[in-house]
């Protein structure tokens, strides 16, 4: 049927005879066509209804979609085919006219713009620049106040946490880890004590607490007292784009980050051994105290989490 | 004197005119705005038939279904992240500690009604609106019809697709359940990596340090407000540079440079075009009921130190996902700086590169062309080798880093080793393109030596010869079935081979060159 449209030569719309060929319907038998819309609208039109039905007595949401989508479907199809088969076949040409002005019209805007304005701007120029340096003024002043104000300046924000000398891990329920808590080979998320619960504790201190033996362990040279009874701390903010590195693969004595994964060797202060994180996993140095907790030394010695330019 | 004004019903109908009321409206509207010529010459503007300009289309209706539903959800949405207790018909969650965020987004999906509807709908309808546009930008591209006078239109078309992408991150991380929080974190750590400035844009754009305190509430307003209203004047500007400069068209016949064929805009296109707005809103409909989508309550709240395995974002993101998984970990440090071009190179120079020379390529091909005509005529793929190769090598490369984001899930499916299945990934996304476009390059170069390539049929002559061979031959051509797409066309100036001669010529049959 389409073929019709293909094969014509195009005429102009306007002016036609009722009787052009180009004004009767693309469809060879207009009246069968007619009668499979019109069961398409009658359907589509059942089911809109439906529709209004389904949303009045709360049926399940799968129903309201279902007639919705199914009766506007309907209708759509019908629509799209009355178009296609029942209205003027076609095809039908109109003139492309170029927008383009005639070269004296041009050259009249342009002699418009540079003697009139040119004439204004050179015989005053001590006003336009005024005028400029105060507009451009108000645009720097305007913008920056208005980004500062969006927030505050990093400063060291992002070069410590809140780990301190003497600071207690405690797990997301706020309860310190003392040191028989974990079996060798399991893994538990840390906080310093009292920010288990904020989103600074949650996106900046978390900490994994592996253990890995039952003796003193050392990952790497200088860390000999950060590992007491095989326990190891290492910031679960991945040095890639950040994701907290969530999975232990305990016989492999792997980190992963689940995002990229990005694997990091716990025995070995965590330098990365797959994937895209380009630094290890800082190390948080502790010690058991006299009652069994496990306590911070001090501060991570280095920012956590994905590298920005000031880190140096 | 007076006139006596005729007091029937049918000189009143004859006052009216012979369009009766709609006359009547008519002139009033006329008297005030001056319709009557504008409007007659709209009812007979010419659409061109043709399935690929419908692609435009579905990107436009679904534009619209994604604002209506949108618009449902801004009334139950509540976009703050003060947490509270969730008590509501979602039982697993019960008494859990979340944000008004997330606990808004499951009441609306549970407690209002047709509202899990509206949300799944929004959702799918936003997936479509970025898939047709990405297919109806390839359509515009490999038949060339971003060239003079459309290069603006090609660029207001690449800034919609952007903010789409933007748009469609903005409204996934509105719901702060654990999948989407975990992209906001990925998007924060990838503006720190911007050298120089990219920590104060982090700080300024989160309220301090992640997660900060203003994320949900601002990307609210961006993703409701400001970016669907630069959209919505996008939109508007592309409709009527479209509108203006008139639709492009397939070289057939009686088509030229200076007219359009097809079907006015009304009744036959209106009727088309709305049958569409309302398929597309059907289809959408259908996918929000039968299929689910983005199940927020499954994956539950958003915890920085949560997280859910297999982590992937939108289709849309994947390729960047993709590269930012296979890049190397390059990072520099020097001079007591940082710049970790692990996060850099792969997130922001590379999609900055790819949109950057998609901008461009209207331009950088009229210059490497030479070709400041005007087109309204479209291209066939296969006459432009070199662009359409160019076009299919970046979408082999776009396609293999696609599957780069599910570097886990292969090596999961495959019970292959990650390494290997990271390598193959790093060489297949460097050497795809290089594959693709000498493939590429050669099919069209093939199409354009077969006669009639491109053309629906063309009647071939078998010839028997002495010896007892049969030979194929294309038909004689008579002057009156010549192919139509060439004859009333400018020939394109730089075809690069003309078209092979049949290949056996036999005596005394009467071939007519073309
Ligand atoms: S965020 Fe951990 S690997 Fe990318």
């Amino acid at each position: 049927m389409s073929d019709v449209h293909e094969s014509r030569t195009p005429v102009t719309l306007s002016g036609l005879p009722e009787d052009d060929p180009h004004l009767q319907p693309a469809a060879n038998d207009p009246r069968q066509v007619e009668r499979v819309i019109a069961v398409t609208f009658a359907l589509g039109l059942l089911l809109v209804a439906g529709f209004g039905a389904c949303y009045w007595i709360a049926a399940p949401p799968w129903t309201l979609g279902a007639t919705m989508g199914g009766g506007l479907t309907l209708l759509g199809v019908g629509l799209v085919a009355w178009g296609k088969y029942l209205m003027p076949a076609g095809p039908f040409v109109e003139e492309r006219h170029s927008h383009a002005s005639s070269p004296e019209a041009r050259d009249a805007l342009a002699a418009a713009i540079v003697q009139r304005g040119g004439s204004v701007v050179k015989r005053r120029k001590l006003l336009g620049g005024l005028l400029t340096g105060g507009l451009g003024i108000f645009g720097i002043v305007a913008i920056f106040p208005l980004l500062r104000s969006l927030g505050p300046l990093p400063k060291g924000t992002l070069f410590h946490t809140d780990w301190r000398k003497g600071t207690y891990a405690v797990d997301s329920t706020g309860r310190r880890v003392q040191v028989g808590d974990l079996a060798v080979g399991s893994i538990v998320t840390v906080y310093p004590e009292g920010l288990e619960n904020s989103d600074r504790g949650q996106a900046v201190d978390q900490t994994v607490l592996v253990r890995i033996s039952n003796e003193n362990f050392t990952t790497q040279k200088g860390r000999e007292t950060w590992g007491p009874m095989g326990y190891l701390a290492y910031s679960k903010v991945c040095t890639h784009l950040g994701c907290p590195v969530g999975l232990y693969e305990q016989e492999l004595q792997l980190l992963v980050c689940p995002c990229h994964q990005s694997m990091f060797n716990v025995t070995n202060g965590a330098i990365p051994q797959f994937g895209p994180a380009p630094r290890p996993l800082p190390q948080l140095p502790l010690y058991v105290d006299a009652s069994g907790y496990i306590r911070a030394q001090a501060d991570y010695n280095q920012p956590v989490g994905p590298g920005f330019w000031e880190r140096g | 004197m007076s006139i006596t004004v005729p007091n029937t019903k049918r000189a009143k109908q004859a006052a009216k005119g012979p369009y009766g009321h709609l006359g009547t409206v008519l002139n009033e509207l006329d008297d005030r705005l001056g319709v009557a010529e504008g409007g007659r010459s709209f009812m007979d503007k010419i659409f061109p038939d043709h399935w690929s300009f419908m692609l435009g289309e579905i990107a436009l209706y679904s534009f619209v279904v994604i604002m209506v539903t949108g618009v449902f959800l801004t009334l139950y949405y509540i976009p703050s992240q003060a947490l509270v207790t969730y008590h509501g018909s979602y039982l697993p969650l019960d008494g859990m500690r979340v944000t008004e965020a997330f606990a808004s987004t499951v009441n609306l999906s549970f407690a209002v009604r047709a509202g899990l509807l509206m949300r799944q709908m929004h959702h799918w309808s936003c997936d479509i609106f970025i898939g047709s546009m990405v297919v109806h930008m390839a359509r515009v591209f490999f038949t060339g019809a971003f060239r003079k006078p459309r290069e603006l239109n090609w660029s207001i078309g690449l800034t919609l697709l952007t903010l789409a992408i933007v748009n469609g991150f903005l409204g996934y991380s509105l719901p702060d359940d654990l999948v989407s929080g975990t992209g906001i974190r990925i998007a924060y750590s990838i503006v720190l990596s911007i050298p120089l400035v990219g920590t104060y844009l982090g700080f300024f754009a989160f309220g301090g340090n992640f997660p900060g305190t203003s994320v949900i509430p601002r990307f609210f307003i961006m993703h409701v407000l400001i970016v669907p209203g630069i959209m919505l004047g996008l939109v508007g500007a592309h409709m009527f540079l479209l509108y203006r400069q008139k639709h492009t068209q397939f070289p057939g016949e009686g088509r030229t440079e200076k007219n359009v064929v097809g079907s006015p805009m009304f009744p036959v296109f209106m009727a088309k075009t709305t049958g569409f707005l309302l398929l597309v809103t059907g289809v959408t409909a259908l996918l929000g009921a039968f299929a689910q989508i983005n199940p927020i309550w499954q994956f539950g709240p958003y915890e920085a130190s949560r997280i859910s395995y297999a982590v992937q974002p939108d289709w849309y993101m994947a390729f960047l996902d993709g590269m930012l998984r296979i890049f190397p970990a390059w990072s520099f440090h020097s001079f007591g700086y940082t710049i970790p071009f692990e996060v850099t190179i792969p997130a922001v120079i590379f999609p900055g590169l790819l949109f950057g020379v998609a901008y461009a390529w209207p331009t950088l091909e009229r210059l490497f062309t030479k070709d400041n005509e005007m087109h309204n005529l479209l291209d066939r793929p296969s006459n432009r080798p070199k662009r359409t190769a160019a076009g299919a090598a970046v979408l082999a490369m776009l396609s293999t880093l696609f599957l780069a984001s599910s570097t886990d899930v292969i090596a999961n499916f495959f019970h292959i080793s990650l390494t290997t299945v990271l390598w193959s990934m790093r060489v297949l996304v460097l050497v795809s393109p290089f594959v693709a476009y000498p493939i590429t390059y050669k099919i069209c170069k093939e199409m354009q030596g077969i006669k009639g390539g491109g053309k629906r049929k063309t009647p071939n002559v078998v010839t028997r010869t002495e010896e007892g061979e049969y030979l194929a031959s294309s038909a004689p051509v008579y002057v009156d079935d010549l192919p139509s797409e060439l004859e009333p066309t400018e020939v394109p100036r730089y075809i690069t081979s003309p078209p092979k001669e049949p290949d056996v010529a036999e005596p005394g049959a009467r071939i007519v060159e073309r």
